[in-house]
């Protein structure tokens, strides 16, 4: 490969990214997949005491103790059981320089896609199911429409859980 | 040394081993004697000045290296015998270790240490040095030091090894300094230089010659050396020079270094090893190397994995084959089993340090807490192989010194109270340290007056903590030291009473997992008994199980499980409920409500049953009953952070991955007594138990 070839390739990789999918209530939600750790299947979840009800415990993955958040109930959906597609995609998130390894549970994992995120739409102000605020921007594609969500602000347990252990712990 | 190390690494190091060497220098002092040292001490303790030195010469600290140079002069003098060692030379390097420990305290925190904090000091060791020696024993013929030294050619054969300069050492820097001692001839022996074509850029195939006339003392030349003692073949020989100087002459100046040159070398070397960073130790060949605590941890960690992963190998392989295939896996396993304990008890090791030189910090504690106090103290120690987690070491660090300071400033009485009680006059403080139980314990026993329980239970009333009416057990009454506002001190000494009490001590303690307890008998003296686990990174635990999920509890906060009938438990006006354990009411708890769990399974499984589990903690005297559902294994457990991926739970230690590969949540019994809010139950236990 030339010189050349090296600039424009990452030229072009810059202003898209690619985004791993996944279902939701039977919408289709999208992450950065350079955070994803991981996808696991369903496996024994420890509750955390003192903890609120979206986040269902903690899971032994590979030796590290990693939180799971159940995004129907973060986001306030119907619940759903347990089933065969029902996966936890293990990421990375960042907050003020502290990182951590958290699992989210969803109903089943879709596609990777490459996407401009200067082509990103906002999200309309239709009273959906997810605030805005954990919602980078929407993407269309294949016709579909993709939410392509902001995991730092929607997997920030910290600042979510301080109240709540300040008041227990009082 | 590696090129890649930074300046603040090489200055963690010197720092390191500069509290190493003060260390030796101290308890070398202590174990001095008055008027005859042993000169093996005394070498130790110079050699540990010396590198100091030489380190914070090295690398810019100078205040302390111009402060050390007169602690050096002034050992140096012990050493050839000039000085007569009495109890005002070792008090004044006593404080001058001190000292330098201060300033490095000062330097280690990006402070420099003003002139002011060490003057004094030195002039008193400057006036001790000004002073005529004392009658030493050979101070006629000790001329090296007090006379002018004479001029003498020296000899140096000096035949570094290839890869001297690869160590950073250059030897243009060594003969420069050479140079400054006097007139130096050089002559350069390159018959070992190689082919050209096979000669490396940056090793050193040159050897020299050096001749010196100097006025200098040999040692001054060996000082120059010192670094590349041990890269290099040095052989110093001293030519008489024509200047009139008699046989007779050098002879005593050998004896006044009292070692013949090839020790001299080795001594040297030994020095010059320590402070190149290379050994650990800085006196002893103990052949050990120093590693991060990190490093080890991350080792633990994974031999903890290891032990996991072991666990569910066999659990799978128990069930799920069958065959003659299956014996020699099984054989396998079992064999695995056994290394991977092994490994995993190795690798503990690894974190764990003798106590002793924890305790040998006491000797000095003592020695100057007597003279302050009038207090004759003979301290005994035993047990300092008892090895204990690095970790836990540093942290019962001031819990002990609490306690050896409590003993002797409430406990031991002085002399003539001894005398009149018919006890002899010096009084003992026993520190030992032994295993029991698969815990350490530490206790401190002194044979002093004990403890004066009507002058606790008088202050204990008047500070509110028991009311007058309470009827207490001579056991309650010991414990009450340990509440929060207690100060037994009659008068307030510069020794206790500085606001740290014993509750400081107790939580400490609790914090690390450990318990203390006091015992006494009124005239014989008091006991404090500390057991601490054996190590942080692992737990003893109790396994227990609350609905679905396994909880598990420190071994050590357990102090029985009761079986309790459901008729025995009382409910206190408001929300608390109680029970009676022999003489006390204990609030309980049902564990389940104080983490607030969403147990799926019926909560009536256990209340249809005869009878309860309730276990019984303590933490910071404060015993509590908690209800579990069952009762499982005993097993040691990995502490793994919740914090890591999540953020610290109240009443939470950490968590920790069972054999099944499941994570189960460890107990921390002081925390959750706290998110209960006990003492609002305890306050109702109080109106019904009246």
């Amino acid at each position: 490969m030339s010189h050349a070839d090296i600039m424009a390739g990452s030229n072009a990789e810059s202003d898209s990214k690619q985004y791993l999918t996944f279902y939701l209530n039977g919408e289709e939600y999208g992450v950065e997949i350079l955070r994803v750790q991981g996808i696991q299947g369903w496996d024994t979840v420890t509750p955390i005491p003192h903890s609120p009800e979206y986040i269902l415990g903690v899971m032994n993955l590979r030796g590290a103790i990693v939180p799971i958040i159940d995004l129907r109930k973060r986001f306030n959906m119907p619940d759903m059981d347990i089933g065969k597609t029902t996966v936890i995609i293990v990421v990375k998130t960042h907050n003020d320089g502290e990182s951590r390894t958290i699992g989210m549970v969803t109903d089943a994992v879709s596609e990777v896609y490459s996407i401009d995120e200067n082509a990103l739409q906002p999200l309309p102000d239709f009273g959906g199911s997810v605030s805005s605020e954990f919602v980078k921007g929407l993407s269309t594609i294949e016709d579909k429409m993709l939410i392509l969500l902001d995991i730092d602000r929607l997997l920030d347990i910290r600042d979510k859980l301080a109240p709540n252990s300040q008041s227990s712990a009082a | 040394m590696s090129d890649d190390m930074d300046m603040s690494e090489i200055h963690d190091i010197f720092y390191e081993e500069s509290y190493e060497g003060l260390d030796v220098m101290e308890s070398g002092l202590l174990g001095l004697g008055i008027g005859q040292p042993d000169l093996e001490i005394v070498n130790n303790i110079f050699r540990a000045a010396h590198s100091i030195k030489g380190g914070a010469a090295t690398f810019g600290f100078l205040p302390i290296s111009k402060f050390t140079h007169g602690v050096e002069t002034l050992l140096d003098q012990v050493r050839a015998q000039e000085r007569i060692v009495s109890e005002d030379v070792i008090e004044v390097l006593l404080e001058s270790v001190d000292c330098i420990r201060r300033m490095l305290d000062m330097f280690k925190a990006g402070n420099v240490p003003d002139e002011a904090s060490s003057i004094e000091l030195k002039q008193r060791i400057d006036t001790i040095l000004a002073l005529p020696s004392g009658g030493a024993m050979k101070a006629a013929s000790n001329g090296e030091v007090s006379e002018p030294a004479e001029l003498k050619q020296w000899t140096i054969q000096f035949s570094p090894s290839v890869d001297i300069l690869k160590t950073g050492n250059e030897p243009l820097r060594i003969f420069n300094e050479l140079r400054a001692l006097g007139e130096l001839k050089i002559v350069s022996d390159i018959s070992k230089l190689p082919d050209i074509r096979t000669v490396e850029a940056d090793s050193c195939y040159t050897q020299w010659i050096l001749i010196l006339d100097t006025d200098a003392e040999r040692k001054r030349i060996e000082e120059v050396f010192d670094w590349v003692s041990d890269q290099a073949d040095i052989i110093i020989e001293c030519k008489e020079s024509d200047i009139t100087n008699s046989q007779a002459q050098t002879t005593p100046i050998a004896a006044a270094l009292e070692l013949p040159s090839s020790e001299a070398e080795s001594a040297v070397a030994v020095g010059a090893s320590s402070s190149n960073g290379k050994n650990s130790s800085s006196t002893k060949e103990s052949g050990s190397i120093r590693v991060s605590i990190d490093k080890i941890d991350a080792l633990l960690n994974l031999v903890g994995e290891l032990v996991i992963t072991q666990s569910m190998l066999a659990r799978h392989a128990d069930g799920a084959v069958a065959g003659s295939e299956a014996q020699g896996l099984k054989d396998g396993l079992l064999v695995l089993e056994r290394h991977t304990r092994e490994l995993q008890e190795s690798a503990m090791q690894i974190r764990m340090l003798p106590i002793g030189a924890s305790f040998s910090r006491f000797k000095r504690l003592v020695r100057d807490l007597s003279q302050k106090t009038g207090k004759k103290v003979e301290l005994k120690l035993s047990g300092e192989n008892t090895e204990l987690d690095k970790t836990v070491l540093e942290k019962m660090s001031d819990p002990l010194v609490h306690l050896v300071r409590n003993s002797l400033d409430h406990g031991i009485e002085k002399p003539e109270d001894r005398l009149a009680a018919g006890k002899p006059e010096t009084g003992t403080l026993h520190l030992s340290a032994y295993h029991e139980g698969g815990n350490i314990v530490i206790q401190v026993d002194d044979d002093g007056a004990g403890l004066n329980r009507q002058r606790i239970l008088a202050k204990a009333i008047e500070k509110g903590i028991v009311s007058p009416s309470e009827q207490l057990s001579d056991d309650q009454i010991n414990n009450l030291i340990f509440q929060a506002g207690f100060s037994t001190a009659e008068a307030v000494s510069d020794l206790s009473g500085r606001g740290v009490g014993m509750d400081v001590v107790r939580r400490n303690i609790n914090d690390l997992g450990g318990r203390i307890e006091v015992s006494s008998r009124e005239g014989k003296g008091s006991r404090f008994k500390i057991r601490l686990p054996l190590t942080l990174a692992i737990l003893d635990g109790q396994l227990v199980k609350l609905g679905s999920d396994v909880y598990i509890f420190s071994l050590l906060s357990i102090v029985e499980t009761v079986l309790v009938s459901p008729g025995e438990v009382r409910k206190v006006v408001g929300n608390g409920n109680v029970y009676r354990l022999r003489d006390d009411y204990i609030p309980v708890v049902r564990l389940r409500d104080a983490f607030k769990l969403r147990c799926k399974d019926s909560i009536k499984t256990y209340l249809e049953r005869d009878g309860e589990l309730l276990v019984v903690v303590e933490s910071d005297g404060q015993r509590i009953g908690l209800f579990v559902d069952e009762l499982l294994d005993q097993q040691q457990v990995v502490i793994k952070s919740l914090e890591e991926n999540y953020k610290p739970v109240a009443g939470l230690a950490g968590a920790t991955i069972l054999g099944d590969g499941n994570v189960a949540m460890i107990i921390d019994v002081p925390s959750l007594i706290k998110t209960l809010d006990i003492a609002a139950i305890t306050s109702k236990i109080e109106d019904f138990a009246a």
